[in-house]
């Protein structure tokens, strides 16, 4: 099995990793920050089936060694932390949490909800361990990795909620029955949240290796305009792609599956996005902290009007300065609905530009507003009129 | 052999203090070999008062107000080649300074708040004088700016290495001891 | 030190283990720009100045481990433009005023651009409101300068033990700020004489009662450029003050 979180990382090396790297505790967290725009299957599966979460953890403590595990629960699902406080409550009550779990003596485990702030970027794992630390959420540097030194500077997991929900089922069925759903290379199922314009938005299961098409067609879905999956950060696909499947090989998604039909502004989409980095960056390095407010003050300028290809020539700069130097996958994938969309969608942006080489990066007119309003003048000097003065 | 056109030079100060000028004055006895390449066309230098088509522009000062923003399109629309001479006109410089308060809290200030003004004093509106901008910008966020020349100023000797490059069709490069960003 | 070697830009360097690559350079004589990284301190990582290409892939040099056989590009025309943008990104988000500055000619910041040859900064400037705190009776904080490497917090509450200085805020809105009630660095026992008062590598904590005390044209930098003070930036190095 890969990991269900995004990066598709193999659940069983990471187990591994843990277990023989020294240490005193191991840890077991379940990434519950379910915090990408467009994803809400953890908190269905913590809703309707929090014993098969707990029962993956518990299935990691046993393989890895670890004695205490923590959920951290997004802070947005605070309704949850009484619900799953008493299922694990009454798992202490069965023995299948805390000293010699179903008489298996040495076999101590004990788990614990922790809520986050509601910070995208504790998504990510090792600002997540600083977070569940009590510091600020920031990505820490790698190496070391979470599996020698995460928690408490402990070898610890980090999963997401559906990778320790398949490990209970793979754990209960055997890898021969998983492994019988899916592709060569992507075994088992991915559970899809899909949202926007479509019939049936909803949570989906399919294994993996099924079509966009098939998806959107299932999902009620019509004149679909774009589909975009993984997020912000994932990939923007037009009609030309919805062959595509949904798989490690093809398309990695974390589950998130939103569709646009032709009703809606691509633009006006991705600017969202771009404004939603922006506020999520943490602020720790200084191509994000500064390159995804630049990218939104771009995107701004083109929404008023006054881009220029010189501002796309810079969007596309300013990109791959941020996805080779940033620090983490914030900073590295920010720019992808961009760079996605001014390939496939570029009309879109286009439209909105003056056919000029070069536009003031702020409204000249508007910027005269103030001493207008002062020296109570309207007269023409008090007043620029751009397309004059651009001739 | 034909001796190669003299390049028309045109330069002006925006919101500066005219120090790059001075600074520009300090090639000293270097002048004259510049005008042997160069004519100067709109400057402080020869007092006209508008641009002609040119094949250097050169700005100092930032962009403060409605004024500014004529003489700079202006400038860009005659000049092949747009540079940015000084601090101010890089990032604003000491009139930038400004910008971190409103100007409605300035004028007001100014003209009607602060001590020592006689009475009856008005925040100027004759419709001669250019409107200021809210905020300072630097020139390259206003028009197209083909080179920079950072430094308050940049030195006679900055200033000659540039612009001997320049001339003689070399991409400008000052190294260490002539880049400068005071 | 051990006999084992990485490839930069063609060079051999060798490293002692536990060495970061950019340790291990700047061991060997050759600079890579950096701005939050210190000898006294562990690397931090946040400037993103001294990115390298690492076999092929970007990285970090002040925090990637060095290790034997690893090839890496640093001077590269592809490189020094990305650090350039870097600093850029840096001079757009803050108020640097050099003219007005009293670290100007000390400032790791502007030498750095020198060395770069950034003679913009390119961006459309974002000039934030950042007011100052001159409370202190010997310490002036100038947050208009201030690019967020943390130094002064790792020194105040690794070798001061004070805590004096924190963060706040996330994204573009992410700033400095003064751990007291009050926000004011006079409420906290923050002295002249601490170590988070020498580290600052642009102008944020100036000494009162002086300023432009050396010349121009006698500053730390006037004379030799950022990388021509290579040795001070070694690990072993006893490092001057930051203080002009």
């Amino acid at each position: 099995m890969r990991g269900r979180g995004g990066a598709g990382f193999t659940t069983g090396l990471k187990w591994e990793a843990c277990r023989n790297a020294p240490g005193k505790t191991r840890y077991v967290i379940c990434n519950a920050d379910e915090g990408e725009p467009g994803t809400f299957k953890d908190r269905v599966l913590l809703t309707r089936q929090p014993d098969l979460v707990f029962e993956g953890m518990t299935v990691a403590a046993y393989v890895t060694g670890a004695s205490k595990g923590y959920v951290y629960l997004r802070g947005e699902y605070r309704y949850l932390l009484e619900p799953l406080n008493a299922v694990l409550a009454r798992r202490r009550q069965d023995n299948l949490l805390g000293k010699g779990i179903l008489g298996r003596s040495g076999f101590d485990f004990e788990i614990e909800v922790h809520m986050g702030a509601g910070a995208y970027i504790c998504g990510e794992e090792s600002a997540l361990i600083e977070s569940l630390e009590g510091k600020r959420g920031v990505p820490r540097n790698r190496p070391p990795f979470p599996v020698t030194n995460g928690f408490l500077n402990q070898p610890t997991v980090v999963n997401n909620v559906e990778t320790l929900a398949a490990a209970a089922l793979i754990a209960a069925k055997g890898g021969d029955w998983f492994k019988s759903f899916g592709t060569a290379k992507s075994s088992g199922t991915k559970i899809l949240s899909i949202s926007g314009d479509c019939e049936r938005p909803g949570i989906y299961e399919y294994p993996f290796g099924v079509t966009v098409r098939q998806v959107l067609e299932e999902c009620g879905a019509k004149a679909t305009q774009a589909v975009q999956i993984s997020g912000p950060s994932g990939i923007c696909i037009g009609p030309d792609e919805f062959d595509r499947r949904i798989a490690f090989e093809d398309i990695p998604t974390a589950g998130s599956f939103m569709i646009f039909d032709i009703r809606r502004d691509i633009f006006e989409v991705v600017r969202n996005f771009i404004n939603f980095f922006a506020h999520e960056s943490c602020g720790f390095c200084t191509p994000c902290r500064v390159g995804t407010t630049l990218l939104k003050n771009m995107m701004e300028k083109i929404a008023a009007g006054h881009g220029t290809r010189y501002d796309l020539d810079e969007i596309y700069k300013l990109n791959r300065v941020m996805q080779s130097a940033a620090h983490c996958g914030l900073g590295h994938t920010a720019g992808n609905p961009l760079v996605h969309t001014l390939e496939k969608f570029r009309p879109a942006y286009e439209r909105r530009l003056k056919s000029l080489e070069f536009e003031p990066a702020f409204d000249l007119d508007a910027a005269l507003s103030q001493a207008r309003q002062m020296t109570r003048r309207d007269d023409s000097a008090a007043h620029f009129d751009s397309a004059q003065e651009n001739a | 052999m034909n001796t190669p056109r003299k390049l028309k030079v045109a330069t002006t100060s925006l919101a500066g203090c005219f120090g790059c000028h001075m600074s520009l004055l300090d090639i000293d006895e270097r002048i004259l070999d510049l005008l042997q390449l160069v004519e100067f066309d709109r400057s402080p230098i020869t007092d006209i008062k508008h641009c002609s088509a040119c094949d250097i522009g050169i700005i100092e000062g930032g962009v403060c107000n409605a004024e500014n923003v004529h003489v700079l399109r202006e400038f860009r629309a005659n000049c092949k080649i747009l540079v940015a001479m000084g601090a101010c006109a890089v990032n604003g410089g000491l009139p930038a300074q400004r910008n971190h308060l409103q100007l409605h809290e300035i004028l007001t200030a100014v003209y009607a708040t602060e001590g020592g003004l006689a009475s009856g004093v008005q925040i100027p509106n004759d419709p001669e004088l250019p409107l200021p901008l809210n905020q300072v910008h630097p020139i390259h966020e206003v028009v197209k700016v083909d080179y920079f020349l950072p430094g308050c100023p940049p030195s006679a000797d900055a200033i000659w290495k540039f612009l001997t490059d320049l001339i003689a069709g070399r991409t400008p490069h000052l190294g260490h001891g002539l880049i400068h960003y005071d | 030190m051990s006999d084992q070697t990485f490839t930069l830009d063609d060079q051999e360097i060798p490293f002692a283990p536990g060495q970061s690559v950019m340790q291990a350079a700047l061991d060997a004589g050759v600079f890579v720009p950096h701005l939050c990284y210190h000898p006294e301190f562990r690397p931090h990582g946040s400037c993103k100045l001294c990115t390298v290409k690492i076999n092929g892939r970007p990285a970090t040099s002040c925090t990637t481990p060095a290790a034997a056989g690893l090839n890496v590009e640093s001077n590269t025309p592809e490189i020094l433009d990305k650090r350039r943008t870097l600093l850029q990104m840096l001079l757009v988000e803050g108020n640097h005023f050099c003219p007005s500055c009293e670290k100007s000619g000390h400032c790791k910041l502007q030498a750095l651009g020198y060395e770069l040859g950034v003679m913009t900064p390119h961006f459309n400037l974002i000039y934030p409101d950042r007011p100052v705190d001159a409370s202190h009776p010997d310490v002036l904080l100038d947050f208009n300068r201030c690019i967020l490497c943390e130094l002064c917090i790792r020194a105040s509450a690794e070798v001061d033990k004070k805590n004096v200085f924190s963060l706040s805020g996330r994204g573009i809105t992410k700033h400095l700020i003064v751990n007291a009630e009050s926000g004011r660095l006079a409420d906290t026992d923050f002295a002249l004489t601490d170590k988070a008062a020498q580290v600052c590598p642009v102008g944020v904590i100036l000494p009162k009662k002086q300023g432009f005390s050396i010349p121009i044209g006698r500053r730390r930098y006037d004379a030799a450029s950022m990388s021509a003070h290579v040795d001070e930036f070694k690990p072993t190095a006893k490092v001057q003050e930051e203080r002009p």
